[in-house]
């Protein structure tokens, strides 16, 4: 990758205007798939993800099932027309690892244990991306499994942080991703203060990373609230007039 | 009136009236799942999405879907499917039904009620019939999700009195989120209708009443 100096940092804002410690604006959508048993789309600025909850559904191929509990399976998908040059359609090692880390960020708040036998399908499908996709894939799907009334013991939610021009800030767009010195996303329960997931590209001091940390978990609590109101307004609305 | 609770939200201190769709950490009690509370003696959460799990006893609507002998496999609206043996179909009777034969009783695509007979660890379903279990002929299926069943059938069975009486038809409801509904076509519709109407707007409150409302207004419309 060909390596340009670029300012990312002038006057105290970042490119885009923000402040060291400030999220890009978050929309979410609840149920937006009719035919999905839980779906939910989710824009992180210009990160646009949609996630679709299938199950818990019968198991196949049928070896693949586990007697005790559900199987999560999860997969994570760039469309070709999401990024600057198209990207090759289909699965690549990228994705494959993406899918992986995201289905074991929100596995320890899923209760399998009551539909064993089965499996819980989760299609998390970038539609436009400007770096920290999965971590909005993982908001989205979580979002999504509650919506499909699947037992679970807490939300999930998920944030990156990064290091540019030597500052460590929040929740990085493309242009920072692709000329800063580290990028950290984190997925964690906030209510318990449990992290599920944590990936480092990068380098960071010790101190860096406390701090970068401490920026995650605290958006992450700011996301939460997003994610609940969101799945909340969906049944508050409309106690009059049926929407057929 | 209706409360609303996502999974994690924080319900009650008091761990020992923690009841269905919710769990307990650290002594307290947290929701488990996107849904309604339910406050009385116990802390409850019912569902507003999810599929259906079969419990001994539930009466519910399948459709065959494989013939394996001896076995019915039926299909009940669920992650599992339910399985028929063929000696339900000749309680008490000296015969039995021959392997090759099975279609000439129940054949694919037909649809019974049939009652949850036992449900074991392995989620093996087997099933028992009623009396009168083969429904078919001038009726229609609907499939509703079956955490609307409750609202459909409404307190003490006044909504699915209501809906027989205004409707004029004869409405079946099973525990799987299947119901048949037998009438004439035009009372048909509206039933069909109203059910819609009551899975769509099963979260609110004062429901009985609007779909009484809908129901005279139509009949109103009619003449």
């Amino acid at each position: 990758m060909m390596k340009e100096e670029i300012q990312l940092i002038k006057e105290g804002k970042r490119l885009d205007g923000r402040g060291f410690e400030e999220l890009r604006p978050i929309k979410i959508e609840v149920g937006v798939l009719k035919r999905a048993d839980g779906s939910c789309y989710f824009e992180l600025g210009n990160n646009k993800v949609i996630a679709a909850v299938y199950g818990p559904r019968e198991m196949h191929p049928r070896h693949f099932q586990d007697a005790k509990m559900a199987v999560i399976k999860y997969r994570y998908n760039m469309a070709p027309f999401s990024v600057d040059d198209r990207k090759r359609p289909g699965p690549d090692r990228r994705s494959v690892e993406i899918s992986k880390v995201s289905r074991e960020a929100l596995d320890p708040v899923i209760l399998k244990e009551y539909y064993p036998k089965t499996a819980i399908d989760v299609y998390v499908e970038v539609l436009q991306s400007d770096a920290g996709t999965r971590t909005a894939g993982i908001n989205a799907a979580s979002v999504a499994l509650a919506a499909a009334g699947i037992p679970m013991k807490d939300l999930v939610s998920s944030v990156a942080v990064g290091k540019i021009d030597g500052e460590v800030v929040l929740d990085l767009n493309a242009a920072e991703d692709n000329h800063g010195e580290g990028d950290m996303p984190v997925a964690m329960v906030a209510r318990t203060n449990t992290i599920t997931m944590l990936q480092l590209d990068g380098r960071f001091s010790h101190e860096e990373f406390e701090r970068g940390l401490k920026l995650a978990v605290s958006a992450c609590r700011t996301i939460y609230e997003l994610q609940r109101t969101a799945l909340l307004e969906r049944y508050s609305e409309s106690v009059g007039e049926g929407e057929a | 009136m209706y409360k609303v609770v996502v999974p994690g939200d924080f319900l009650s201190e008091e761990a020992n009236r923690a009841g269905e769709g919710t769990y307990v950490d650290d002594g307290k009690v947290y929701a488990m799942k996107y849904g309604i509370m339910d406050d009385k003696e116990e802390i409850k959460v019912v569902g507003l999405a999810g599929k259906y799990v079969p419990l001994k006893g539930d009466i519910v609507i399948g459709k065959i879907v494989e013939i394996s002998f001896p076995y019915w496999i039926v299909d009940i609206a669920s992650p599992y499917e339910a399985r028929l043996h063929t000696s339900e179909l000749t309680k008490g009777e000296e015969r039995r039904i021959e392997f090759g034969s099975m279609n000439r009783y129940l054949d694919l695509g037909d649809l019974i009620v049939a009652k949850v007979l036992n449900v074991d660890a392995m989620m093996r379903v087997d099933l028992t019939l009623k009396d009168e279990f083969k429904i078919g002929g001038r009726g229609r299926l609907i499939e509703i999700s079956h955490t609307k069943v409750p609202r459909v059938i409404g307190r003490s069975g006044s909504m699915i009195k209501m809906l027989k009486e205004k409707c004029n038809c004869f409405i079946f409801i099973a525990k799987n989120g299947r119901i048949w509904i037998k009438g004439s076509d035009d009372e048909m519709n509206l039933a069909f209708q109203v059910v819609l109407m009551i899975a769509s707007e099963a979260h609110t409150s004062g429901l009985t009443d609007r779909v009484a409302d809908f129901l005279d207004s139509f009949k109103k419309r009619r003449g």
